[in-house]
């Protein structure tokens, strides 16, 4: 293929327009542009990542010796469950939310979110629930020590004899986080749904939306069953009603139904904007069109409905009855058939490319491999026998942490440097950005591989000592979590470093097809100057089409 | 949220594009609180999957000394809850033909319809010989009912907003978005109501 066929694309403004404020601090103000509101979102949850960070290097600094000799056992159970809640609910739900917000009026041509400032109003709380869960260290106590899953009887357990506990604090900043992502999610599904620009019908949408839309329906339909369960616990704790209580005849299992049905799911809500990443990436770096484009879309939602149907594979230890297993077990390998066709597209996506091997492209491909082994042990925690073994060892650890690292972390920072140009209106250091690749990846791989080995050898999550027969893989684990820690440190130099004083960016550096890339670096405040009107599929490259119109009789005679 | 969430000023981030654009962000906001209805409806599924695991499974389901709800004042209310949604679609009707008195004259009925059968809730509650901590039972009891009720509120909130509003000056044209999805969240509530009224008390 050629790369001239590009440029029937509309020449683009190179420049901001006069009217965008590129003024630092409206990103502390209540702005009501999405782009603004991205960003802080973006910022947002990219602090906490780095305060899950410090609680996740504390506890691989106390699993580097096999005894519990650098933190008591209840500071230890606090490490792993604020590590747990801040990574989830305070970084990869809001980051990509974050992108979502960014990139989803851009790329539909709309001038901004249906409602803007219940928009804002969804980010604010954000910072709220993340100042909650923090103040649970105050309190006596201190933070929750249940896991990030609250499972009761344990998180019934109230032996300081306070009404205001860290379990509280830590149910009520999960509400908050609930109440702002529902907000979201009305917010997303209504703008794809009725704010696409003329001509982007639902088969010319880019993956990336059809992923966020996806995604949000779980959010519309899984996040009411954990708040439903949020609340009888919080009575239990509070008012003393006895819904999940055994000693008072109530039903414990029941919480970890509701629990699942909305955090099996929400693994979707994390995984599926990063696929929507990748099979935004990928084709602009192999200079080739999505491969099997209408079915990764379709895909989305094929894996959305599904997703509803697979949460009892959490509870196959949980006394659940045979039958139940069976139908679960089947579920989740099913679900694995959308996924799969999804990565088999990359595949050929990239097959026979002329590959450029940026930053972003790099942290692309890491995160699909990445992603393809936590495939793998995903199909054998689905497997009843396997799971059965396995379960709550650190094998479980070392798969979520494949999928959530190696495939959702660095999906993400794929997409920090991909559109780090579109929204910074500046070029980023390749050096700094391939050093960090290769920092990550080493990291990953040597902070995780470890645990499966340890999960099959028997080694149980959640505990602060273990035999000394587990030292030597924890000793590699530790060392990688360290490498990790550190691989965060050209990242951030080169994002602060390149947005003061980065090479300016051109509207569109990468030569991508997508509406996003038609505007200025970085985008005026209403977006497009006119909406466009859009007459062919996404991700053209080597077709001789142009993706937009500015007319509306082209759109009239191609239709 | 929601009152929020259907004001027109809302939007008034968009420059300007006329008639055309007031409508379409009229329906975005309509097309929004359905949304939310459908995400809100899944809290109430969950609590009823709750009281039929508990109902189905627990021992000792009623607490000591009580051998079940009585079912006739309950079912008063529920008559007078399900007309209310008739009630409030005639005053829709009236709207929409711009007869802003009729409109005003049946939504009042409805909210005092409501206000009825939250009235009855609260004697049927002071009548019970059992709390919130009586067992799986009591818990399930109160949670569904209480929850419920206070949606019942939140309806009755709303429409004394949107009454409010018919009184202020300004253009209140038929098809007001915030009186239709008031009326939608109505419609809403009642039906959840019929679900909780035959699981509660007609299945005991």
């Amino acid at each position: 293929m050629t790369d001239s066929s590009l440029e029937v694309i509309p020449a683009q403004t190179e420049q901001p327009l006069p009217d965008a404020p590129d003024n630092w601090k409206r990103f502390f103000s209540f702005s009501t542009d999405h782009k603004v509101i991205g960003i802080q979102y973006i910022v947002t949850s990219f602090f906490f990542f780095l305060v899950g960070g410090i609680f996740a290097m504390i506890i691989r600094g106390e699993l580097i010796t096999p005894e519990a000799d650098l933190l008591d056992r209840p500071v230890y159970n606090a490490m792993f469950t604020m590590h747990g809640t801040v990574m989830l609910f305070l970084w990869t739900f809001p980051v990509l939310v974050g992108l979502s917000n960014y990139l989803v009026p851009l790329m539909i041509g709309a001038r901004d979110m249906a409602f803007p400032r219940l928009n804002a109003a969804a980010f604010w709380m954000v910072p709220v629930f993340g100042v909650i869960l923090m103040a649970s260290f105050l309190v006596p106590g201190g933070p929750s020590q249940s896991g990030w899953w609250a499972y009761p009887p344990v998180s019934l357990q109230n032996p300081t004899g306070n009404l205001i506990t860290g379990q509280v604090l830590w149910i009520l900043a999960v509400a908050i986080s609930g109440v702002s992502s529902i907000m979201g999610a009305i917010n997303f599904v209504t703008t794809i749904v009725r704010m696409r620009a003329p001509g982007m019908t639902w088969f010319r949408m880019p993956v990336f939306v059809w992923t966020v839309l996806s995604a949000q329906i779980i959010q519309l339909f899984g996040l009411p069953a954990l708040t439903a369960g949020a609340v009888m616990l919080l009575l239990d704790i509070t008012v003393g009603t006895s819904f999940f209580d055994p000693a008072k005849g109530g039903d414990p299992v029941l919480f970890q139904h509701f629990f699942w049905f909305y955090s099996h799911p929400a693994v979707y809500v994390i995984i599926l904007p990063v696929f929507g990443i990748f099979s935004e990436i990928f084709p602009v770096y192999a200079r080739k069109p999505l491969f099997g484009y209408k079915v990764v879309a379709i895909s989305s939602l094929v894996i959305t409905g599904l997703s509803g149907l697979v949460w009892v594979h959490h509870m196959f230890a949980s006394g659940t009855p045979g039958w139940m297993r069976m139908l679960f077990m089947f579920s989740t390998m099913l679900i694995s058939v959308p996924t799969g066709i999804k990565v088999f597209a990359w595949v050929a996506t990239i097959w026979g490319g002329k590959l450029r091997l940026d930053t972003p492209m790099l942290f692309g491909l890491g995160g699909m491999v990445m992603f393809v082994f936590a495939g793998i042990t995903g199909i054998m925690l689905a497997s009843v026998p396997i799971d059965i073994h396995v379960n709550n060892t650190y094998f479980v650890v070392g798969h979520f942490h494949y999928v959530i690292y190696g495939a959702v972390v660095m999906g993400v920072y794929a997409a920090f440097y991909h559109w780090f140009p579109k929204m910074t209106g500046r070029m980023y250091s390749e050096g700094l950005g391939k050093l960090h690749f290769v920092l990550t990846l080493i990291g990953t791989n040597l902070n995780f591989f470890p645990m499966h080995p340890l999960g099959l050898q028997g080694m149980p999550r959640r505990v602060a000592s273990y035999d000394p027969e587990f030292a030597f893989w924890n000793v590699l684990a530790s060392l990688g979590a360290f490498l990790l820690g550190m691989s965060t440190l050209p990242f951030i130099l080169n994002m602060i470093g390149s947005w003061v004083q980065g090479k300016p960016a051109p509207g569109n550096p990468w030569r991508a097809i997508g509406l996003e890339w038609l505007v200025s670096s970085p985008p005026p405040v209403e977006n497009f100057e006119e909406i466009p009107v859009v007459v062919a599929e996404p991700y053209g490259y080597g077709k001789q089409e142009p993706l937009i119109a500015t007319d509306v009789h082209s759109l009239e005679a191609s239709s | 949220m929601s009152s929020a969430n259907f004001d027109p000023s809302l939007d008034a981030h968009a420059p300007g594009h006329g008639a055309d654009h007031h409508l379409e962000e009229a329906g975005n906001s309509l097309f929004g609180f359905i949304v939310f209805l459908l995400s809100e409806s899944v809290i109430f599924l969950s609590f009823f999957a709750g009281y039929i695991v508990y109902k189905t499974t627990t021992p000792d389901w009623l607490p000591a000394g009580i051998s079940g709800l009585d079912i006739r004042d309950p079912a008063i209310n529920t008559v007078v809850l399900v007309s209310s949604s008739f009630v409030i679609y005639i005053a829709e009707r009236f709207l929409h033909r711009n007869q802003l008195w009729g409109f005003r004259l049946f939504w009042l009925t409805t909210m005092a319809m409501g206000s009825y059968f939250l009235y009855g809730q609260a004697v049927e509650w002071q009548s019970l010989k059992f709390g919130f901590t009586s067992g799986v039972f009591g818990g399930t009891f109160y949670l569904l009912t209480g929850f419920h009720g206070l949606h019942v509120l939140t309806g009755i909130l709303l429409q004394a907003i949107m009454l409010i509003r018919s009184f202020l000056p300004g253009n209140y044209d038929a098809g007001q978005v915030g009186v239709e999805a008031t009326s939608l969240f109505w419609h809403f509530v009642d039906v959840i109501w019929i679900i909780l009224f035959i699981l509660i008390y007609i299945w005991q």
